[in-house]
């Protein structure tokens, strides 16, 4: 009886019985099982969820009694699935400027602009997203002008609710290439100047132990160097915000990410830590990494990749090609799938596809491509890893938060839908404004009413 | 420039819209009348013809393969025989081979026609997309009639080459942008490497005219405080445009010795149905006001480009016989976007209009197979049942008949050009690829073969010259 309430529920999208909302025992059973770590699919298995966490995912699987159980035979059972970098939430329409977050190009401030108040659970793009299996985003902001520093991302889940951050200041988010040279006044050597005096001034600033918090600064009251107790030169150009932002960065408390694509680029920002050996670096983009992925895996710095830039479509990525993800993993690099593109605000859910493209690679002679566990890891337990949220989110291995989708078929296949998501063990509604649309104009025609009378 | 800086200079600035329409009828019976009742008028010469020729190719056999044919047919264990850049048999496992011919094995592999873009700007915003590069938009002016997109075309731009081996795409069309309420001609090209356009133009394809409707014209010159600066200015200077090209046409009947005026000679040839409309538009009251417009100056509407609410006003399109190009799952980038969904190309077809499935991207112009893939799986999880076969009509001869050349290529039928890809899979599958694409008859790419991989002068001695892109 609970089965099919459950089962009803999530077919309709309605909110599903108390036993379900997170708190009660959750097993799924009979489908075909990926866990995200890389690890290949196990048929017939079992996922086990119980308070919002996973106990158990696989074969052999013993369902607890009382358990609420889903029926998943013929079906995928997978994690979740995370962007590995994304704009998610902080936007509804890319040009409709007061609707778009992305970005604060007449903001005083960069390094200390902290994404999580911008982030809208609501914003269509969150719904349309968790409707194809995407339950975790990394979220960046963009640079905004005369600055290589964009500020610091988070990583927020995709639940139907008013709370999205599942870490705050994850990261922050620098610019270093093409565009890191017009921000910082025109040329490469003007970024690194920008970022190695914004690294000074946070240096100098030296603040006590308790402002370096792992997960970014204390921009609590009573941090003393937010209260401007402490002096400083006049030689800062970044705000005293700014520099206290860079702190954990300067620490490696908090992970620099730093998107560069071209090959002598990415080995610059390699050399950072020569100068600040703290550093705890993720390249973005890095569409020329597979030209230099030996000396990238030796760096032991991770990598989000656009996954099909094949293009030249700037000077900085003459050697782009499909096989950039393929060769740097083969070379031992630790990569995941990123989107640094045109759909990077609302469209993550295409990255489904670009997994599944990598994996087409493995049948095209001289490309190196992805087999399909690794693939479906790159947009799952990977991106998790890289952000240093392995434990919590991207697989099914126990004690994960429960993000689990079922698919009707292979969720890498074009054909394939999404049956059911669940948020930290809460089912999920799949509907959203575009859902609504499509079932008003099954008929373009006008019937006895016009279609503004036409709601489920 | 970024790619987010990129596609919002090509999204919102210049990106276009161009199509087609599905069933080649005439122009409706209303423009028509308009047309025999007024005064004739003789088209210039072309002064820039098609110089290309097909490359030499060797009679070829594809046996036992999974054919679709690009009419909505589907043929199991099919051969499709190709000789003398034609398609001389396509049929079942009992199709006779003639002697000497390449025979290639096809079990587990499919066969299509090559597919068709009707809306790209490869070579007019190529890469690298630099501003020197920028060449899409002539955007002086919200009327450009007289430019040509074909004259901004860099036959160089790597993007061709991409489209040609990872999308299997072997004519395309080349759209100005939208920036403008008119923003020039554009012109069918074959997606042979070249060193001239003139050897990329598809011999005998119409020329097209982009029109825009929307939030582009009005953005780009109502914030220079200039006419359109609203959804009505575009309409009253379109019409205004369309009453002076009336007027030239009744001019130079009466009189040829008026001056010629090359932005009225491309709207009269569209009033005279030699070339053919291709409208970027959005929102469904839009295109309404749009096919209105078409009416009230007697020209026809080949098809809408984007029509991201082409599902609203799917029986509007079917009545007027214009198509709709559309993506697969493109929405929100903008306001008239937000009311995409991602089962408007299903939807169209299932009213009985023309969907086309098109790119309008350097990137998604190598994945339209898959855009396809996932409109009609969008499709069938709301109870629309297409075939594989009948939704490859999205990618071949629909945009064909848009572009006025489902004579020439757009299926397998017997005599047409063989424009074939061999794919090694279903091509409805993300993991499947081009194995084999001819055009012509002639092997322009063969996966397995290295040399068969074109590289553009630009790439040539650079970094990742010649790899697998």
């Amino acid at each position: 009886m609970k089965r099919l309430f459950l089962a009803l529920a999530l077919a309709l999208g309605f909110a599903a019985p108390a036993a379900a909302q997170g708190g009660g025992t959750i097993a799924i059973t009979g489908g075909r099982v990926v866990i995200g770590d890389g690890t290949p699919p196990i048929d017939g298995g079992t996922v086990l969820i119980r308070n919002g966490r996973i106990v158990a995912a696989g074969a052999n699987v013993a369902v607890p009694p009382g358990a609420t159980t889903v029926d998943a035979h013929g079906k995928w059972v997978t994690p979740g699935l995370v962007a590995g970098f994304s704009r998610l939430g902080l936007l509804e329409v890319d040009a409709v400027d007061e609707t778009n977050d992305v970005r604060a190009p007449e903001s005083p401030f960069n390094a200390a602009i902290d994404v999580t108040p911008a982030v809208n659970p609501a914003a269509l793009a969150i719904a349309v997203n968790r409707a194809a299996g995407i339950t975790r985003a990394i979220v960046a902001p963009g640079v905004g002008r005369g600055t290589i520093f964009a500020g610091q991302g988070a990583v927020i889940d995709l639940g139907a609710d008013m709370e999205p951050v599942t870490r705050p200041r994850a990261f922050q988010f620098v610019e270093l290439g093409e565009d890191g040279a017009g921000f910082a006044g025109g040329s490469r050597a003007a970024a690194y100047i920008m970022l190695r005096n914004a690294l000074r001034e946070a240096r100098d600033l030296r603040l006590p132990a308790s402002a370096r918090r792992p997960g970014g600064p204390d921009l609590s009251p009573d941090n003393p160097y937010l209260q401007g107790s402490a002096a400083r030169s006049d030689d800062v150009p970044l705000t005293r915000f700014d520099a206290a932002a860079l702190v954990p960065v300067l620490e490696g408390t908090q992970q620099l990410f730093v998107h560069v694509e071209r090959t002598s680029d990415i080995l610059q920002v390699l050399a950072l830590r020569q100068e600040f050996p703290r550093l705890r670096l993720v390249l973005v983009g890095a569409a020329e990494g597979w030209r230099v992925a030996d000396r990238i895996a030796a760096a032991g710095v991770p990598v989000l990749a656009n996954a099909l830039n094949d293009l030249p479509a700037t000077f900085e990525q003459l050697a782009a090609t499909q096989s950039n993800i393929g060769r740097m993993r083969a070379a031992g690099v630790k990569v995941a799938i990123g989107m640094l593109n045109d759909e990077d605000g609302r469209n993550i859910r295409v990255q489904t596809q670009y997994a599944g493209n990598l994996v087409a690679l493995t049948r095209v002679p001289g490309a190196t491509g992805l087999d399909w566990d690794a693939a479906f890891a790159a947009i799952s337990g990977a991106p998790a890893e890289i952000v240093g949220l392995g434990e919590e989110i991207g697989t099914l291995r126990p004690g994960r938060r429960a993000d689990v989708v079922i698919w009707d078929g292979d969720p890498l296949e074009l054909s394939t839908g999404v049956e059911a998501v669940w948020i930290d063990g809460v089912p999920q509604p799949l509907t959203n404004h575009q859902t609504e649309l499509r079932e008003r104009y099954r008929q373009p025609q006008e019937g006895a009413l016009p279609h503004a009378y036409i709601r489920r | 420039m970024s790619s987010k800086l990129r596609f919002l200079l090509v999204a919102l600035a210049g990106a276009t819209a161009i199509a087609a329409c599905a069933n080649q009828a005439p122009p409706q019976s209303a423009s028509a009348a308009t047309r025999s009742s007024a005064p004739r008028y003789t088209p210039p010469a072309d002064p820039y013809p098609s110089t290309y020729r097909p490359y030499p190719s060797v009679p070829t056999a594809i046996v036992n393969a999974t054919i679709f044919d690009g009419e909505g047919g589907r043929i199991e264990h099919g051969t499709i025989v190709m000789a003398d850049g034609r398609i001389q048999a396509a049929g079942g496992p009992d199709t006779p081979v003639p002697e000497g011919v390449t025979r290639i094995d096809g079990t587990g592999l499919w066969v299509t026609p090559g597919v068709i873009d009707v809306h790209s700007h490869l070579g007019d915003y190529p890469s690298p997309g630099v501003s020197a590069h920028s060449d899409g938009n002539e955007a002086t002016s919200p009327v450009r009639p007289e430019v040509w997109a074909e004259h901004s075309v860099w036959p160089q731009d790597p993007g061709f080459t991409r489209a040609l081996v990872n999308g299997g795409v072997t004519t395309l069309q080349i759209l100005p942008g939208s920036a403008n309420l008119f923003g020039g001609r554009g012109v069918t090209l074959r997606n042979v490497p070249a060193r001239t356009a003139q050897a990329m133009r598809f011999p005998g394809a119409p020329r097209g005219l982009k029109m825009a409707c929307g939030e582009n014209p009005k953005r780009v010159y109502g914030r220079r405080s200039q006419m359109p600066s609203t959804r009505m200015g575009n309409i009253a200077l379109a019409r205004q445009t369309w009453q002076r090209a009336v007027e030239y046409r009744e001019r130079r009947a009466r009189d040829p010795n008026t001056p010629r005026d090359f932005a009225l000679d491309t709207l009269v040839e569209v009033l005279e149905g030699r070339i053919l409309v291709h409208n970027h538009c959005y929102r469904a009251d839009e295109m309404a006001n749009m096919l209105d417009m078409a009416r009230e100056f007697g020209y026809h509407i080949a098809s809408f480009h984007h029509a991201v609410e082409a599902y609203k006003i799917a029986d509007l399109l079917r009545e007027n016989d214009t198509c709709a190009a559309m993506w697969s799952n493109w929405w929100g980038f903008k306001m008239e976007a937000y009311d995409a969904i991602d089962e408007n190309v299903p939807m169209v077809h299932n009213a009985g209009a023309c969907a086309i499935v098109h790119s309008d991207d350097p990137n998604g112009i190598q994945r339209l197979n898959q855009a396809a893939a996932q409109a009609l799986a969008a499709g069938r999880r709301m109870g629309i049942d297409i075939p594989d076969e009948v939704a490859w009509r999205w990618l071949a001869i629909n945009p064909a008949h848009a572009l006025g050349i489902d004579d020439q290529t757009g299926s397998l039928r017997v005599g047409k050009r063989a424009d074939v890809v061999l794919w090694n899979g279903n091509p409805f599958s993300v993991y499947t690829r081009p194995q084999v694409v001819w055009i012509d008859g002639a092997l322009m790419y063969d996966m397995n073969n290295p040399r068969l991989r074109p590289v553009t002068d630009f790439e040539l001695g650079q970094p990742g010259e010649g790899d697998t892109k």
